[in-house]
């Protein structure tokens, strides 16, 4: 059985990261990566805005991916299966997984990073009404048809949902000659970032309208409209107020899911809100070995946050397999008021400092965020705006910590 | 114009049965479907229940073809590789309901059906999560589920297998007696057939018109229906119905025989020229969320991962299955409704018999077997490393939520009977039938079609004309990464 220190399960931008930050304390890394090459969801992302925070410039999603690709593919301490896809793993860290050209493959892992990325929530999962033609889409779906593939699914569109792969396609099929009739949002807000509002709707004049659903679709081989309501406080739709749009094209982008679909079985706890697993600041989660980095773990906003956070899952999986991982008692971080969720859920007491990283519930404008320990305030902070689609972070000394931490907003 | 012995009308569940049975006899034997693909009516989005036998009405055809048909499934879907497993089925009642079970079960008596009526301390043994109002049930051990599109499939691949042509989007448009048999003329060509079988299904009355055999009128339905991700599995073991009703056998909670769950179907009356129809509707989910809540509460709605609402044709109260008085070589099957599913292997003997000794034709020497296919989620260890080494093709998973990979959508479209669309690929092998409802891959599926099909990706379809996924090209300046 081949053995390497550290297996990342997962090659997009958190599998890269976690495998260069696994390599910089010296372990040997496995990646294993469904798809044929490198880069997952990036490659398709063919528009600008990738890496500004952590390259300081603004690349392309390609454009991300290559420079990572090109750090991973040059350092002979790490070993990449493409097309390889992981079947599961065991409590000895032995991953199971199937690549046409090394069939069923098993490797002894020291440590295992989870990189698996997530999926876009179909029209299945939220009841779409009506009838089942062609022409309905999850976002992401539609982006690489177009973008991989070279082909445009439609020509006159609505979209469903203003998170951000929606927002994008909304500008790339407007530039494809496509008209975007309406982007409809079930939420009193987006969960999109502000930027994306800005230079893919207002600039081109597509109307978004909030607290706005899709209440069934028509059409028997192919879409041909769509029916609109307001809908209440409830989210129930106003149906005496619906509107029907006809329409060719409908995309989804509802919400973005972590597939830890790895994950049953192997008693890694999971917290509900973000459907990725309960971690530490170092990644780790509840089974010892086993860490998760990128929205395999929570839905980030920015790559720039992925990779990041990967880099801290990846070195820290490179010294769990040396046996040099910190370990001891950690406290809770219990989120509340205004705090949708917090990660880390759980930190260890000691030196240093610990990014605490949050999404609010709704937006807020000059509103405080706190956070405790022990009871004792030991930091806030007061950002102009914060908005549900944007995630936070607020750092903290770890040496304050004294008892459980709440994050929490106040007036 | 080509010349058939036999030639059968429609590609469901009963026409597919119907084809298969015949296949076996000496003969020159086409059936002709509308759609793109087999099972595209009622056969495509039903229950998936092998019924018992104990609801029919004994003396009725329903009864006959039922308990003959159910006892068909366990040795049938073996030889054809379909997914069923003989779970059991329970219809739940709550404080009074009582006297409804002992009728039902003297009618499972009446028709030899196994049945028993249990306590809750019993049903509690074989449905843990049962709700609080349910006191009693009516168990029936040999009431089983199956893939309903799956066992269509397999039966017209082994019918082709065996020498059947099928022909697809072929509506017939004209039927008329000729001198020695009939001639049928669809949208692109011209039959004759000593013998004609009509298992239009909601088409079958429009079928009879056309020749000027009786066209009963037909009552259409539509049921709504949830499914639930394999995860949740566990909720249910067996089908629970709720006590039947004047509008059906209820809404009920199952497992599926690909290890889903199933919940639905409610029962909507449509007119005729919406038989067809697919359209989910709001109170029928509404309803079925109602129905489940009382059999199964623990059921997570959380879960769902498609709504999908399938259609049903009936004709009076029983099946209409018998041959043409006027026509003495045309066969009539209208109204196969409800349990027709379970019929339909019963059904499928009994016509082709009749063809058969109308036209007195005889068996052939050997009935060629459907050869097994492989299948990634159900294979060894063993069997995988060896399929891989043989073609890399069977490594290369394509739909990850339900493991499938590229050598079975490559035999998919290499069946017998062939699969050229997105949802014919995913019928036969699942690819997007899994919790990302083919978020994934149903663009590498389209790649894979287009490759193989030597197509441009534009024209690679859903389902029937007109179901193009992705129909225009991006602007110029595109190079292929």
């Amino acid at each position: 059985m081949k053995k390497f220190d550290v297996v990342v399960i997962g090659g997009g931008p958190a599998g890269m990261a976690a495998a260069l930050g696994a390599r910089e304390k010296g372990a040997t890394v496995a990646i294993l990566e469904r798809d044929t090459r490198l880069g997952g969801i990036l490659n398709q992302c063919i528009h600008n805005g990738f890496g500004l925070h952590y390259f300081g410039e603004e690349l392309t999603g390609p454009e991300y991916a290559k420079r990572f690709r090109d750090k991973v593919l040059a350092d002979s301490g790490i070993t990449v299966y493409l097309e390889a896809m992981v079947l599961s793993f065991n409590e000895q860290k032995v991953v199971r997984a199937l690549s046409p050209t090394e069939g069923l493959l098993e490797i002894q892992a020291g440590a295992i990073c989870l990189a698996m990325g997530c999926r876009e929530r179909s029209a299945g999962a939220i009841g779409l009404l009506g009838t089942r033609p062609a022409g309905i889409y999850t976002a992401g779906m539609a982006q690489r048809l177009s973008n991989i593939d070279g082909y445009l699914v439609g020509k006159e569109v609505v979209i469903l949902g203003s998170g951000d792969i929606g927002l994008i396609m909304a500008r790339r099929m407007t530039s494809e000659g496509a008209k975007v009739k309406l982007v409809a949002e079930i939420m009193p807000f987006s969960s999109g970032l502000k930027r994306n509002i800005v230079q893919c709707l207002n600039d081109y004049n597509i109307p978004l309208r909030y607290s706005t659903t899709v209440t069934r679709v028509t059409g028997k081989q192919r879409l041909t409209g769509v029916y609109v309501a307001p809908v209440d406080e409830k989210m129930q739709p106003i149906l005496e107020k619906e509107e029907y749009i006809p329409c060719d094209t409908l995309l989804l982008s509802v919400g973005l899911i972590p597939e830890n679909d790895l994950l049953s079985g192997t008693g890694v706890q999971m917290a509900a809100v973000t459907s990725g697993a309960m971690v530490d600041e170092y990644r780790a989660t509840s089974v010892p070995g086993v860490f998760s980095a990128g929205n395999v773990l929570h839905v980030h906003d920015l790559v720039d946050n992925v990779s990041e956070e990967a880099f801290v899952a990846g070195r820290a999986a490179a010294d769990f397999a040396k046996g040099v991982l910190p370990c001891g008692d950690t406290v809770a971080v219990i989120p509340s008021d205004g705090v949708r969720y917090a990660l880390p859920q759980r930190v260890h007491p000691g030196e240093g400092k610990v990014k605490l990283y949050f999404r609010v519930d709704k937006v807020y404008k000059g509103r405080t965020v706190v956070v405790t320990s022990g009871g004792k305030e030991i930091k806030r902070k007061k950002p102009l705006v914060m908005a549900p689609g944007e995630m936070q972070n607020i750092e903290i000394e770890k040496s304050l910590i004294t008892g459980e931490i709440k994050i929490y907003t106040e007036e | 114009m080509e010349k058939f012995d036999v030639v059968v009308i429609g590609g469901g569940v009963v026409g597919t049965a119907v084809l298969r049975s015949l296949s076996a006899y000496n003969a020159k034997i086409l059936l002709l479907e509308k759609s793109s693909d087999v099972a595209s009516g009622a056969s495509r989005a039903n229950s998936g229940i092998v019924h018992a036998g104990y609801d029919a009405e004994p003396g009725t055809k329903k009864a006959y073809f039922n308990v003959k048909g159910a006892a068909m499934f366990p040795a049938l879907t073996k030889a054809l590789g379909v997914p069923y497993r003989m779970v059991g089925s329970l219809v739940a009642a709550k404080e009074g309901g009582l006297p409804a079970l002992q009728e039902l079960k003297a009618r499972g008596d009446a028709n030899g059906v196994k049945t028993e009526i249990i306590s809750r301390e019993e049903i509690l043994r074989l449905e843990p999560n049962i709700g609080p109002e349910i006191t009693y049930a009516l168990y029936a051990p040999e009431a089983g589920v199956v893939s309903p599109y799956k066992l269509t499939i397999a039966q017209a691949d082994q019918a082709v297998v065996n020498g059947a042509t099928i022909r697809l989007e072929e509506k017939v448009v004209a039927l008329q007696k000729s001198k020695d048999g009939f001639i049928l003329r669809t949208e692109k060509g011209e039959y004759t057939a000593s013998y004609v079988i009509n298992a239009a299904g909601a088409g079958a009355s429009e079928v009879n018109a056309l020749i000027g055999e009786y066209a009963p009128m037909e009552t259409h339905g539509v049921g709504d229906y949830f499914i639930l991700d394999s995860k949740e599995a566990g909720v249910v073991n067996t089908v629970v119905f709720p006590l039947p009703d004047e509008k059906g056998k209820g809404i009920l909670v199952g497992p599926t025989a690909d290890g889903n769950v199933i919940l639905g179907p409610t029962s909507r009356k449509v007119p005729h020229e919406r038989a067809e129809e697919n359209e989910v509707t709001r109170e029928g989910l509404d309803l079925v969320r109602e129905g489940v809540k009382r059999l199964i509460p623990a059921v997570n709605l959380r879960s769902v991962i498609r709504v999908y609402a399938g259609t049903r044709t009936a004709v009076g109260s029983d099946f209409i299955i018998e041959q043409s008085a006027r026509f003495p070589h045309y066969f009539m099957l209208l109204g196969i409704c409800s349990p027709g599913l379970t019929s339909a292997p019963a059904i499928g003997e009994y016509v082709a018999a009749a063809a058969a000794e109308a036209l007195g034709l005889t068996k052939k020497k050997e009935f060629l077997p459907l050869p097994a296919r492989f299948h990634l989620n159900k294979s060894s260890d063993e069997e995988i490393k060896q399929k891989v080494a043989e073609d890399p093709a069977y490594g290369r998973i394509v739909c990850r939520c339900e493991k499938v990979t590229e050598g079975e959508i490559l035999d998919a479209i290499r069946s017998p009977l062939p699969a050229h669309t997105v949802d014919a690929i995913k019928r036969r092998v699942r690819a997007g039938m899994g919790r990302c409802q083919g978020g994934f891959c149903r663009p590498r599926v389209m790649e894979i079609l287009s490759r193989e099909l030597n197509v441009p990706l534009s024209s690679v379809r859903m389902g029937d004309k007109g179901s193009e996924i992705a129909p225009y090209e991006v602007k110029e300046g595109y190079e292929k990464v």
